[in-house]
């Protein structure tokens, strides 16, 4: 067990268990979201759940954070290791022959989710923080009703960050349409359920980008 | 057919190298990739300049000696073929044809085409073999049953010839596919369960320390391999590994 993330192979697996993580959680975030486009009382009241609840902020806000700073990290770490093992170029290298786009790229697709969790943080986690954990305000209130769902709506009235918003998930798809089935090659999940399980890959990885792209898009266009 | 070719060439193992033209003619669709290359060095020879080296011994796709990054692809733009197996139909008349030693820092380039594949072996010493006494009453490994479905996919992993195609393909330059069919030939069979964690364990080291990348599972090794090893090979390296580790 000692000095796993030493060996090739334990940095894979550290790095699928984490991607698996963000998975779960990326499902949980979408559920909340969803909620909006339906009913803005169901969505106050969960986020207010998931803002107040002290298991969530204290236990699982922690630990995602750590998620996404350990996958991005070890995701930089593979990258360079990577680039060591092969030091000269092909002058000619014809990798659409024999592998994917996406796959040759995840570290592309990538930085453009950073980039964008980057803006996320600054857009909605910030403010969050700071009126809950700094000014002390706890209430989710603001003139009297939940301010959560406001708030959202208000967000994507811009097309600057609705257009930038688009983009990430599109990003995220084309990560996905890799990362996710190759996370299971990674915990050694190669048999007879395989099939089945890149079938699962690939509706995870284009229907939960297009869900959020969907809501952005249903509160821009809409208004409310 | 008349071909232009642009060839890796380099002196020796520090000399810096690197692409020259040559033109060959009257090349015939069904000779080898290797008999073409062969008609190149003669007409070098001719010509009083240095022939190009390249690796090659048994010529019919069993001794994984041949290398040769063509046109952006080990071995070529055919499947499930060595280089020697490529035939020159493969191309039209008039191509222009890119050949690169295969490229991996834990594949120098010894001269021209020729790269040293030892890192290979070594990985091999640290656990590729099963320890079988054969002082004379060694037990006949038939005696054994197996069942049908392990024997097929023991058999499938140890056609694996070494070549180092699946390294040369990757974007990470690792060497998964290789190191994965040689611990699961073992894996799959009884006579390899006594040393199975050590193998596991001391081959995966000796793979990280010769310097191969880590596997990003593209699947590139696969559709390049000539002996058509599968990327099930890799998921059961990576269950014997984890087993093995977390057994400590
Ligand atoms: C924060 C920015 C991110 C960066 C820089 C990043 C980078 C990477 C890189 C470089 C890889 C390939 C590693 C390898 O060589 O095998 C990877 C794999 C993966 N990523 Fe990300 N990623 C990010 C965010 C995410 C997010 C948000 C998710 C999911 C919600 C995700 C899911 C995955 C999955 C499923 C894999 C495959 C893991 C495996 O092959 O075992 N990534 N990531
Ligand atoms: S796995 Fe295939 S490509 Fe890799 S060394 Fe073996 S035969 Fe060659
Ligand atoms: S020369 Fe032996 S496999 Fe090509």
């Amino acid at each position: 067990m000692s000095g796993i993330l030493n060996s090739s192979i334990g940095r894979k697996f550290a790095m699928a268990l984490s991607a698996f993580f963000l998975m779960i959680f990326l499902l949980q975030h979408f559920a909340i979201n969803i909620l909006s486009v339906f009913s803005a009382d169901a969505f106050n009241e969960a986020s207010h759940f998931m803002g107040t609840f002290w298991a969530v902020q204290y236990l699982l806000q922690p630990v995602l954070i750590f998620g996404v700073i350990f996958h991005f990290v070890m995701g930089f770490v593979l990258e360079i290791k990577n680039n060591k093992a092969r030091q000269i170029s092909y002058a000619k290298n014809n990798g659409a022959a024999n592998s994917s786009w996406m796959s040759r790229n995840m570290i592309w697709s990538g930085l453009a989710i950073l980039a964008f969790i980057v803006l996320h943080f600054i857009d909605f986690w910030i403010p969050e923080i700071n009126t809950k954990y700094i000014v002390g305000d706890m209430s989710g209130m603001h003139n009297g009703e939940f301010r959560y769902f406001h708030e959202l709506v208000e967000k994507f009235h811009s097309p600057l960050r609705v257009g930038a918003y688009v983009v990430a998930f599109v990003f995220l798809a084309l990560h996905l349409l890799h990362g996710f089935n190759s996370a299971f090659q990674s915990v050694g999940a190669n048999n007879k359920y395989t099939k089945g399980l890149k079938t699962f890959s690939k509706i995870y990885a284009i229907g939960i980008p297009a869900g959020f792209i969907f809501i952005a898009l249903f509160h821009h266009l809409t208004g409310h | 057919m008349n071909l232009t070719l642009k060839i890796w060439r380099q002196k020796n193992a520090s000399d810096k190298g690197k692409m020259v033209d040559y033109s060959v003619s009257d090349i015939s669709p069904d000779m080898s990739f290797l008999e073409m290359l062969d008609v190149l060095n003669e007409q070098l020879i001719e010509q009083g300049e240095q022939p190009v080296a390249f690796d090659h011994d048994c010529r019919e796709g069993i001794c994984g000696m041949c290398s040769l990054y063509i046109n952006g692809e080990a071995h070529g733009p055919d499947r499930g073929v060595t280089t020697c197996q490529l035939h020159m139909r493969m191309f039209k008349d008039g191509d222009t044809i890119t050949i690169e030693p295969f490229r991996a820092t834990a594949f120098p380039v010894i001269k021209d085409l020729v790269v040293d594949r030892s890192a290979f072996d070594r990985v091999q010493h640290a656990g590729g073999f099963i320890s079988v006494n054969t002082s004379g009453n060694t037990i006949d490994a038939n005696a054994i049953p197996v069942n049908k479905h392990d024997a097929d996919d023991a058999f499938a992993a140890a056609t694996c010839i070494g070549c180092g195609a699946c390294v040369a393909s990757c974007k990470n330059s690792s060497a998964m596919l290789f190191v994965g069919a040689k611990v699961s030939q073992f894996a799959l069979l009884p006579q390899g369960q006594v040393e199975a964690t050590d193998r596991v364990l001391n081959m995966v080291k000796q793979m990280d320390e010769e310097g191969f990348g880590n596997c990003t599972n593209t699947g590139a090794c696969e559709v390049e391999c000539p002996k058509g090893i599968s990327l099930e090979n890799i998921a059961r390296m990576n269950r014997e590994y984890l087993k093995a580790a977390f057994k400590g």
